[in-house]
């Protein structure tokens, strides 16, 4: 059992029972009924130039309030991806533009009274294209004719090797050691190509956003976002307003997985609020956030291993064609995961080198999903070493202890960082006995055409963004010594509210439910870069012990009149009173707060402190699937997926398990069937989810999640992080088992049945 | 069109418009638990009960309800809570934005199963779609809370 | 969404024929498939208060009444034992306990979607549509004619004996069918029906007598027949490719489809 109170116990999330009983707390469920409906015209063709466009007969439609085409908005260049000032995606959007650069890119916008009116609306705008060859394959899109982007006003703000006359949205090389040299001396230099689609987050709350003009003339956005902070800037540069006229407030939303880690929508609706004055609102529909959304970056991964007789990996050289999309963002950062989350898992390669480009296409443009470019990498990886595993005739497991990285070592492929805490041998130890491995591997004939067999991949992923991201919390006491945390991270149904909180009740000496946690909205939250990479726990969780610490020793300083104390190493709190340690002498928390808010003495009894860290420990993991593959269909079933995770300490079991066993479903859903197509003009197929379809829970097997926790000294608790690691083992570990069930190897996703009988016909042949 | 319904026991007549969808009537009404998730009835997050059987309220239109009980979980409080504890003593509710249709198909499951097996409850509600929890949670939560009411019925 | 002008209950058949000719008037069932199109519609006429939500038995058939939901007819006790379970595997894996709720057996024969489950499970039964003006008429003829504006008000299964089995192949459990596959050993024959294909299920009758007297074959004539059954089968239909698998690896799965239906069949004796 836990040495704590509240860290690593099961605590209730905070706001669980209001959802149980389906409270109204959503965007759409707190947007007020008068709302001017929102709602886009969109694009035909991938690549066009709008000539003309005429809104006169859309304006005449009783109820429309506005019609704005690009004619209407700034010429000034921006990105909604949610990341640091300056963010490392390129300026590269307008909130309309006179190029229409996908099928289903904005043309105009219409608000009116209600959707009826509106949808009329958008039937009456007549709009004269010149309708442009789009370029739709991204192998051929680096120096290409066709520009995605010619626009002169196209900025990148850092140095990330973009180039818009070159379709290049980010390029870069990285290395250590002497790869050439490495490379020489190998017995063994195994080389493939490996393929990942582009996938939907496919959050049950699609995108959605309301705003209105404020008693101060300012313009307040509440949206379903996993980063209003980030959101406030965006639309500071969209509108081209101050920031200072900005207010953003996130309620609960549903769901995120990285898909609101770009400002996908809020600025529509915040442009028709900005010029008419009105409340606005927008809900995308499901089929708008299949087709004009942020999903997983399409990969092509080349990798070069060399190895030794005996499997000790020498050099790796990977390469990474990344598919932004007709926009650029999280492009340039998405990319770098690839490599930099799967290089170092194999950190006793003596050299590597690890080079990429991400280019522009006229396909929808890409963004963050939880992983954020590392399960591209692993998949390749983790496929590539099972299959030098066999061409060393060496058992898969074995490979990996030979080869992979330990506490304390320096982990050069991913900056140079160190592996303060790594359980990953552990993990593997774990999972072998937990899935039989050395009685099930590498597989058994069922005798009824079908055969079982196992897989494994590791896996590491960050905690956060290496001295960037930022994290702050205010922690205020109120009267009767309650406390109020205030939070700029997003809580997207993960449980960070909770989580923080319980962290602060442990460094407070209190219960979670003494503390009142407010978030976010971004007049009233302290800073917080947002809930991305991995980091509320461990970078907003150490803001809180922080904070805490801060917090405990202005109570000590206001107490020392109370105890007759000038020293406060004599003064102890204990959550209810502060003591003097000496003498006994006690004061109570809440008559130091009545006292704080009394006119004599008053004083404020708040805190507030920031964190950022230089390093990103790596959480680990091992996954292991057993499948039972048909041999006459290639029909896959899941059997069992058994999965050890190292997230350091484990702040709530319940939360984490949970995280857990949501990405590995995820995982599971881009493994097997998960696909965003387009037909051959770029418009996606995958439009609904009745054509992209997600894992239900008659697709799911027996999962099981057991945590091997190591303790990372940089992170509060000893905690690192756990949401994102986990989506990456299933499409590698899935691929290896259903190569050792049949012989077939997918080194493109999915890995659907017709792929599978496909290759065991080729094998027979 | 004139409209006679009954929304969680309670009688409305109301005059509307003969397209309206049941799902965004329903919300209009004040219940706000009542979700969309897609618009072609793949989600199952707009579940709602129509005379006691659980249907999509994105998919029938409104005026099919005329005449007809219509129960969401705004009716079904105290039923929400006892199940919702065992959900959130999982931490399954998560993002909690499929919650009220899922409740909803449970408790029309409890209804309509005797003492069902884990791969009839899969099959019962596999309509409701989640992207948080991976359903596994979600089923440890169910098969608790069933056999706890099954306990309780014993004791009567 | 459902757009229309007026929504009309209607009070006798007839009356929802007369509404119906009108090219801007559509019937409504469950609204699955009409709530998709974005067409604006004159009227919607609705037929859930003319008594056609009703599963009548009798000795010679079971009378489905068009109304009459999925869910209605996966819980019939009556039609799954005739049809050995072959109706509630039909429908088993369609989006989920509250879609087939709402959604109706008229509104999915009717629609004769090339994907339909349903479509292909009632094929291969001795079963009719009757329709309105058209009167009685066997579903695998009426499933090749053109939509019109008469009204589906039953779907007939003729209780005639019958041993038969479905299955389908799906790439996700409530996804599309990638391929339908329904088989009977009927008193006039052997049949098959195969659908999503991914065109609209067809009934073919086991015209070279493949199967004839499998009942009474030695284990090994039941394998030789019943693979080359599957062949002969499978190579009666055209394919094609969709977002869900290619022509030929429809064609390959009917051909496993077939053989292991039909291989159920007999085994069950």
């Amino acid at each position: 059992m836990s040495e704590y109170k509240n860290v690593s116990r099961p605590v209730r999330k905070k706001d669980a029972m209001a959802l149980v009983t389906g409270k109204p707390v959503y965007t759409d469920d707190l947007a007020p009924a008068d709302c001017l409906v929102v709602k886009l015209l969109r694009s035909p063709h991938a690549h066009a130039l709008i000539e003309d466009i005429d809104i006169s007969a859309a304006m005449k439609v009783p109820g429309i309030e506005a019609v704005f085409t690009y004619k209407d908005v700034p010429n000034e260049r921006f990105s909604i991806a949610g990341q640091t000032y300056p963010e490392a995606s390129p300026y590269d959007r307008l909130i309309l533009d006179k190029r229409v650069r996908f099928v289903d890119d904005a043309v105009a916008i219409v608000a009116g009274e209600n959707e009826k009116a509106v949808d009329k609306a958008l039937k009456l705008i007549k709009v004269k294209y010149d309708v442009l060859e789009p370029l739709l394959d991204f192998r051929k899109a680096k120096d290409n004719k066709i520009l995605v982007h010619p626009e002169d006003n196209w900025r990148s703000l850092c140095p990330v090797g973009a180039d818009n006359k070159r379709n290049l949205c980010a390029s870069e090389t990285s290395e250590h050691g002497d790869l050439e040299k490495a490379f020489a001396e190998s017995d063994v230099v195994f080389e493939n190509t490996y393929h990942t689609q582009a996938n939907q987050q496919a959050m049950m709350e699609t995108f959605r956003a309301y705003s209105y003009m404020d008693t101060y003339g300012r313009l307040n956005v509440v949206t379903s976002t996993q980063i209003p902070f980030h959101v406030r800037r965006i639309l500071s540069n969209a509108l081209c307003i101050p920031k200072s006229k900005i207010r953003v407030i996130k309620p609960r939303i549903g769901g995120g997985f990285g898909a609101k880690q770009t400002a996908v929508m809020e600025m529509y609706p915040a442009l028709v609020t900005y010029k008419t004055g009105k409340k606005a609102k927008m809900i995308y529909t499901r089929q708008e956030s299949q087709t004009a959304s942020s999903p997983r970056h399409e990969m092509e991964i080349k990798l070069k291993i060399g190895a030794m007789r005996d499997g000790t990996i020498k050099a790796i050289d990977m390469y990474t064609l990344s598919n932004s999309g007709a926009f650029g963002e999280h492009g340039p950062t998405t990319v770098g995961l690839s490599g930099h989350k799967s290089i170092p898992l194999y950190n006793r390669a003596e050299a590597y080198r690890f080079v990429y480009d991400v280019v522009y296409t006229n396909y929808m443009a890409a963004g963050a999903y939880r992983g954020y470019g590392a399960p591209q990498g692993m998949f390749a990886m983790e496929s590539a070493i099972d299959e030098l595993s066999h061409i060393l005739n060496i058992d898969p497991i074995e490979i990996r202890e030979k080869n992979m990285v330990r506490e304390g070592d320096t982990m050069n492929a991913y900056y140079g960082e160190p592996a303060n805490s790594c359980a990953l041998d552990r993990c593997l130890d774990r999972a072998r006995k937990l899935m039989d491995w050395d009685s099930k591997y590498p597989s058994k004939d069922m005798g009824n055409g079908k055969v079982r067999a196992v897989g494994m991949a590791m896996a590491m992923q960050g905690s956060c963004i290496s001295s960037l991201d930022t994290g702050s919390v205010t922690l205020r006491v109120n009267d009767d010594g309650f406390y109020t945390l205030l939070i700029g991270a997003s809580d997207m149904g993960t449980g960070c509210d909770t989580i923080l909180a319980q962290m602060a009740a442990d460094c407070l000496c209190c219960d979670v439910d003494d503390i009142i946690v407010h978030g976010v909205d971004t007049d009233s939250s302290p800073y917080d870069s947002g809930s991305y990479a991995s980091s509320t726990t461990y970078i907003t969780g150490m803001a809180v012990v922080k904070t805490c610490e801060t917090l405990i020793a202005k109570l000590k300083h206001y107490a020392k009149p109370f105890l007759e104390c000038c020293n406060e190493e004599d003064m102890e709190f204990n959550g209810r009173e502060i003591i003097n340690t000496k003498t006994d002498k006690k004061v109570s928390l809440k008559d130091i707060a009545y006292s704080s808010q009394n006119n004599n003495d008053a004083e404020a009894l708040c805190a507030t402190e920031s964190h950022s860290s230089p390093i990103s420990p790596p959480p680990f993991m091992v996954g292991m699937a057993e499948v039972e593959v048909d041999k006459e269909t290639g029909k896959v079933e899941l059997i069992n997926y058994k999965a050890v995770v190292d997230c350091g300490t484990v702040i709530n079991p319940n939360l984490a398990r949970i995280q857990t066993e949501g990405g590995l479903v995820q995982g599971i859903g881009m493994a097997l069937y998960e696909d965003v197509v387009y037909n051959e003009k770029g418009g996606t197929l995958s439009n609904s989810l009745m054509q992209y379809k997600i894992p239900t829970r008659q697709d799911i097997c027996d999962i099981q999640v057991e945590f091997e926790p190591s303790y990372e000294p940089t992170g509060p608790f000893g905690a690192k992080s756990i949401g994102e690691i986990v989506i990456n083992t299933p499409p590698p570990a899935i691929a290896n088992a259903v190569y050792n069930a049949v012989g077939v190897r997918i080194r493109e996703l999915p890995i659907t049945p017709e792929k599978i009988y496909n290759g065991m016909k080729r094998n027979e042949d | 069109m004139e409209i006679k319904l009954w929304i969680n026991g309670k009688l409305i007549k109301d005059n509307v418009e003969p397209d309206t969808p049941m799902l965004e009537y329903l919300r209009s009404k004040g219940c706000y638990s009542v979700k969309r998730g897609c618009e072609t009835s793949n989600c199952g997050l707009c579940t709602v009960w129509l005379e006691d059987k659980p249907i999509l309220s994105c998919t029938l239109p409104l005026m099919r309800a005329d005449g007809k009980h219509i129960t969401t979980l705004e009716g079904l409080q105290s039923e929400a809570e006892e199940f919702g504890a065992f959900l959130a003593d999982e931490g399954a509710e998560q993002c909690g934005f499929c919650n009220s249709g899922f409740i909803m198909n449970v408790l029309a499951m409890k209804r309509e199963l005797n003492d069902p097996t884990e791969e009839e409850i899969k099959e019962y509600l596999t309509g409701n779609l989640c992207r948080c929890t991976g359903y596994v949670g979600q089923l440890r939560a169910i098969k608790k809370y069933l056999k706890s009411v099954k306990g309780d019925l014993g004791n009567e | 969404m459902l757009r229309c002008n007026d929504y009309i209950f209607a009070e006798s058949l007839d009356e929802a024929y007369a509404l119906n000719r009108k090219k801007s008037a559509a019937i409504v069932g469950g609204c699955g498939w009409l709530k998709l199109g974005s067409r604006q519609w004159g009227s919607v006429i609705d037929l859930s208060r003319l008594g056609l939500d009703k599963i009548t038995e009798t000795d010679e058939a079971f009378t489905i009444g068009a109304m009459v939901t999925l869910r209605d007819i996966e819980k019939h006790e009556g039609l799954n034992a005739y049809t050995n379970g072959a109706i509630k595997e039909s429908v088993r894996h369609i989006v989920g306990t509250q879609f087939r709720n709402t959604v109706t057996v008229g509104g999915s024969i009717f629609g004769r979607f090339g994907f339909s489950d349903v479509l292909t499970v009632f094929m291969v039964t001795d079963s009719f549509v009757e329709l309105y003006k058209g009167g009685v008429i066997p579903l695998h003829e009426f499933a090749k004619l053109h939509y019109d504006d008469d009204i589906l008000v039953n779907v007939i299964v003729k209780k005639n004996p019958l041993k038969m089995a479905y299955s389908s192949f799906r790439n996700q459990q409530t996804d599309f069918p990638v391929l339908t596959f329904a088989h009977a050993f009927r008193e006039d024959g052997a049949f098959s029906v195969i659908g999503a294909r991914p065109s609209r299920a067809e009934l073919k009758r086991d015209e070279e007598n493949i199967l004839k007297d499998i009942f009474s074959k030695s284990q090994d004539e039941v394998i030789e027949a019943i693979n080359a059954y599957a062949l002969w089968i499978s190579s009666q239909y055209t394919y094609e490719s969709n977002l869900r698998a290619s022509a030929d690896y429809r064609r390959h799965i009917a051909e496993v489809l077939a053989r292991r239906t039909v291989t159920a069949i007999v085994d069950k004796g």
